[in-house]
């Protein structure tokens, strides 16, 4: 299952992660090898089989609607690479 | 140095009666455990933080509430965490440069569990990056070398966590496990590594890496020791909605020698070709060991899917990973780099501050998740999970633990499986589908080839550490393959 660079282009792009044109072409080989592993799985007959998302039997898991203190804004924004009255700051998303 | 002083070497049970009794204080044992540190981590690095004052203090606290005659299993045992673990006020990076500064301002609820039973908080253990590999060669840092043969990997994720073990440098470790990340390095360690039953212990706090397959697990050099700290974390979380709401029992009430009728099943399909023949022969001998003791083994059990969960693994954890990570964005916390606009901006931070590994892993659950290959992949994924998941629960109702080798080879040479990722990735194949099933497993100490360590992996039905348990235990207990130590 080869991929072609532009859909490495593409899938990058997806997860918004920065990759230089080197990379594009190492992961190119890379991840066709991996995905060419996963066709073991087609030759499996799952029409019939569930999905099963979780390994947890648990569902629906709520508590009462309740506020409670949360963390204290000093410590939330001090890990903040940029922030502002109380806020994070960010450059403009919206021209 | 006194070189007689090798309080490190406690095991948490001997050192729990030492400081109970006041033959031993908090401090010298975390003393003893730094200079321990100091001695052998230019060799082991498996460490990227050691917070010595803190514990000092910390100590010095425990011992007051020793000194009163009061005090819990764990009051004044120094203890190590991997660096995936949240600690309020101790940095805290993933073995990532995206979070090469970043200080927790909260602790994760097994941090918060032990530090209120006043254990002692050493460090923070080297890892692969967001937990993803099997050597801990892909940390942003360094590599950590094997306490065995320092030119050997100690397996990863959780590499550090079982080196420090093995090396001395805590008396027990915290690690995490999404495919084999606690029980590979154990094995490879020649430590004893658990991962518990999916929701048995809170993952609030620690770092998502695969929110459907992540667990936290205790290290330590013998069996007593992990059940003494599961204790201690496992239980029900109000802040981690996958917990689950069942009871937990004194897992040291479990420990006995006595395993003789204990249904122990041996599938057929982890004894592969191309696994390492004298690793074959060992974990061979550990089940005539069982058998000994009186266990009923059945050598015809057979789980066919098993050759589906790498693939299965390779789909859901990536994918999963592909939308966790993606919080990492340059904007709350972590590494932020400059562009022109906020997308340039993230799409640099990103490609700056994630190493190789984990741009793969995100790369590859994207397309796992993207339109047109969903179906295909993703939820093809999904029903194999399901299918596994149904062998194993069938399996256990014939039997009450599975044994199988806990890799198919021992440590290997580090760099050896860095150029190929599949290479890297066939090292998890005995352990993925623990994970994938929820259900919990054990790597024990089962012997020794060359002088590398041999791990064998114990799995039990979901919920049944007890049994788990009390099969390790009897193994452990019959042998002496845990009273070794490395010569570091």
């Amino acid at each position: 299952m080869a991929l072609s660079t532009e859909e490495v282009r593409h899938i990058a792009w997806l997860a918004r992660l920065g990759v230089s044109e080197d990379e594009i072409e190492r992961f190119r080989v890379e991840l066709s090898v991996i995905l060419d592993h996963f066709r073991v799985l087609q030759a499996l007959d799952t029409a019939s089989v569930p999905a099963a998302p979780h390994a947890s039997l648990l569902q629906n898991v709520t508590r009462d609607d309740v506020s409670r203190p949360s963390l204290p804004r000093d410590s939330v924004l001090a890990n903040a690479p940029d922030s502002q009255d109380s806020c994070f700051r960010v450059a403009p998303i919206l021209e | 140095m006194d070189t007689s002083d090798r309080h490190y070497a406690l095991s948490v049970h001997e050192a729990r009666r030492l400081l109970h009794s006041r033959g031993l204080s908090s401090r010298e044992l975390t003393e003893s455990c730094l200079q321990r540190i100091e001695s052998v981590e230019p060799a082991v690095r498996a460490l990227i933080s050691v917070c010595a004052d803190r514990a000092l203090s910390q100590a010095d606290e425990a011992d007051r509430v020793l000194s009163r005659g009061d005090g819990d299993a764990l009051t004044g045992i120094p203890f190590i965490a991997k660096d995936v673990l949240c600690t309020e006020g101790v940095k805290t990076t993933c073995g990532s440069r995206i979070l090469e500064s970043f200080v927790p301002p909260y602790d994760a609820t097994v941090v918060k569990r032990l530090l209120s039973q006043k254990a002692v908080l050493l460090g923070k253990a080297n890892m692969d990056e967001f937990a993803m590999g099997s050597s801990t060669e892909h940390s942003a840092f360094f590599p950590t070398h094997n306490p065995w043969d320092l030119d050997r990997v100690p397996g990863g994720s959780s590499g550090g966590s079982a080196a420090a073990v093995a090396a001395g440098e805590a008396l027990f470790t915290l690690g995490s496990d999404t495919g084999g990340s606690i029980r590979q390095p154990a094995g490879f360690c020649g430590v004893v590594g658990l991962k518990p039953t999916y929701g048995r212990v809170s993952r609030f706090g620690l770092v998502a890496f695969a929110s459907s397959l992540d667990q936290i697990g205790p290290f330590a050099r013998d069996v007593e020791d992990c059940a003494l700290v599961m204790n201690a974390i496992a239980g029900p979380c109000e802040l981690d909605s996958t917990s689950a709401p069942v009871e937990v029992p004194d897992f040291t009430s479990c420990l006995s020698n006595d395993i003789r009728g204990l249904r122990v099943g041996v599938p057929r399909e982890y004894f592969i070709e191309g696994m390492q023949p004298e690793v074959r022969l060992c974990i061979e001998e550990a089940i005539r060991v069982l058998e000994g003791l009186g266990a009923h083994v059945d050598r015809n059990v057979s789980l066919p899917s098993t050759k589906y969960a790498l693939a299965a693994y390779y789909i859901i954890a990536p994918s999963e990973a592909s939308a966790n990570l993606a919080r990492f964005d340059g904007v709350k916390y972590g590494l932020s780099v400059d562009g022109a606009t906020a997308e340039e901006a993230l799409v640099r931070t990103r490609g700056q501050g994630f190493g190789d590994e984990v741009k793969r892993r995100i790369m590859l659950g994207t397309y796992a998740l993207s339109a047109g290959y969903y179906d295909a992949y993703y939820l093809k994924a999904q029903k194999v999970r399901y299918l596994i998941r149904r062998e194993l629960d069938e399996a256990f109702e014939k039997c009450d633990v599975l044994a199988t080798p806990t890799s198919p080879t021992v440590a290997f040479p580090l760099g050896s499986k860095l150029d190929d990722p599949m290479q890297m990735y066939l090292s998890d194949v005995f352990t993925l589908p623990v994970n994938i099933a929820g259900i919990p497993g054990i790597s024990v100490p089962a012997g020794y080839v060359s002088g590398l360590p041999v791990g064998m992996q114990l799995m039990a039905n979901r919920f049944r550490e007890d049994t788990l348990l009390r099969a390790a235990y009897a193994y452990e207990q019959a042998t002496e393959w845990h009273l070794r130590r490395p010569a570091l």
